[in-house]
């Protein structure tokens, strides 16, 4: 896990120092900045499918759909990051209660 | 003192909304606290996460993949490739902002969204210098704090699945990817990126996935580039 940790840390500062540093002409390459323009939607899009719908190698279906659900509702609403993050949780929760 | 030639009233008016926003972004420190020690991660890898990582989506990547059974460095792959944004940013604030040496160095750290925001609409490098900064060190100072203090209340909840915890991974990835989802394309992305990790969840290791969800961004990338280009 510190491995993990260390080379998260690495990777991360040296793609910020390289922003910095770097000519910005590395931006005009139409190819690099759209795929760099898509690469976030796609690794978040594809966090919140495994997150949400898959359990140890397996897809699944619980309250953690609802969850999102509930997110997707407060987002819609405009609903502040804290809002939408401990609401999913609570529906989440509740469910289970049930 | 690059922002001594700035009026007063406007320095207290960077600054203002420097620490608000810091205040803000440093709330939701919490979760990522919490959610961290729910998805196995001690408090001291945790709090290392926030200081030495420093990148929102980054961290909640590497501990969700982490959450969802892979092995860790693939979730260290997956936020080194989120990470890739700030050097998108750096790209554009290097000139606005105009450091050097040691401090491009340490400006670097806190290279963020929230702090690329607060700068890079400003006129002048004076102004842009002081909104990276307050907000930079702002996030910093409070995202640490609020990352302590969600792991440590996130210890003493136990069981993390009865307070919906692992629910909150998957809305906090939405919220961050939600502000992106204005543009066609990635709404198209994003679907076809969902439908590939989910498609592999079953035939590959955990963290895989969502690694090989970052191949639908190059392909459409390359792909939509060859169609405007025809």
């Amino acid at each position: 896990m510190w491995t993990a940790i260390l080379v998260a840390a690495l990777g991360c500062y040296a793609l910020k120092l390289a922003g910095l540093s770097l000519p910005p002409r590395v931006l005009a390459h139409p190819v690099v900045a759209r795929v760099a323009d898509l690469i976030p939607v796609a690794l978040l899009a594809a966090l919140v499918a495994v997150q949400v719908w898959s359990e140890g190698g397996t897809l699944t279906m619980d309250a953690r759909t609802a969850g999102l659900g509930f997110a997707v509702v407060a987002l819609l609403l405009r609903a502040p990051f804290l809002v939408v993050v401990v609401g999913a949780a609570l529906t989440a929760a509740l469910l289970r209660l049930l | 003192m690059p922002h001594a030639s700035l009026p007063p009233a406007q320095r207290r008016t960077i600054l203002g909304e420097g620490v608000a926003v810091g205040v803000a972004t440093g709330a939701y420190g919490i979760s990522f606290g919490a959610v961290s020690v729910a998805a196995g991660l001690s408090v001291l890898q945790t709090c290392a996460l926030s200081l030495l990582v420093f990148t929102g989506a980054s961290q909640f990547a590497l501990v969700g993949v982490v959450a969802a059974g892979g092995a860790p460095i693939s979730g260290a792959l997956t936020a080194i490739l989120l990470g890739s944004r700030n050097a998108l940013y750096g790209l554009r604030m290097a000139h606005l902002l105009d450091f050097h040496g040691w401090r491009r160095a340490a400006a670097a750290h806190v290279l963020i969204d929230e702090s690329t925001a607060m700068a890079v609409n400003r006129p002048t490098t004076a102004e842009a210098r002081l909104g990276f900064l307050t907000t930079g060190i702002a996030v910093f100072v409070l995202w640490n704090l609020a990352t302590l203090a969600g792991a440590l209340a996130g210890t003493a909840l136990g069981d993390p699945r009865t307070y919906g915890l692992d629910a909150a991974v998957g809305a906090a990835f939405l919220a961050l990817l939600w502000p992106r989802l204005a543009d066609r394309r990635h709404q198209v992305v994003a679907v076809l990126a969902a439908a590939v990790a989910l498609g592999l969840v079953p035939l590959t290791a955990a963290g895989v996935p969502v690694l090989a969800a970052a191949g639908v961004a190059l392909l459409a990338g390359l792909l939509t580039g060859r169609r405007t280009a025809a």
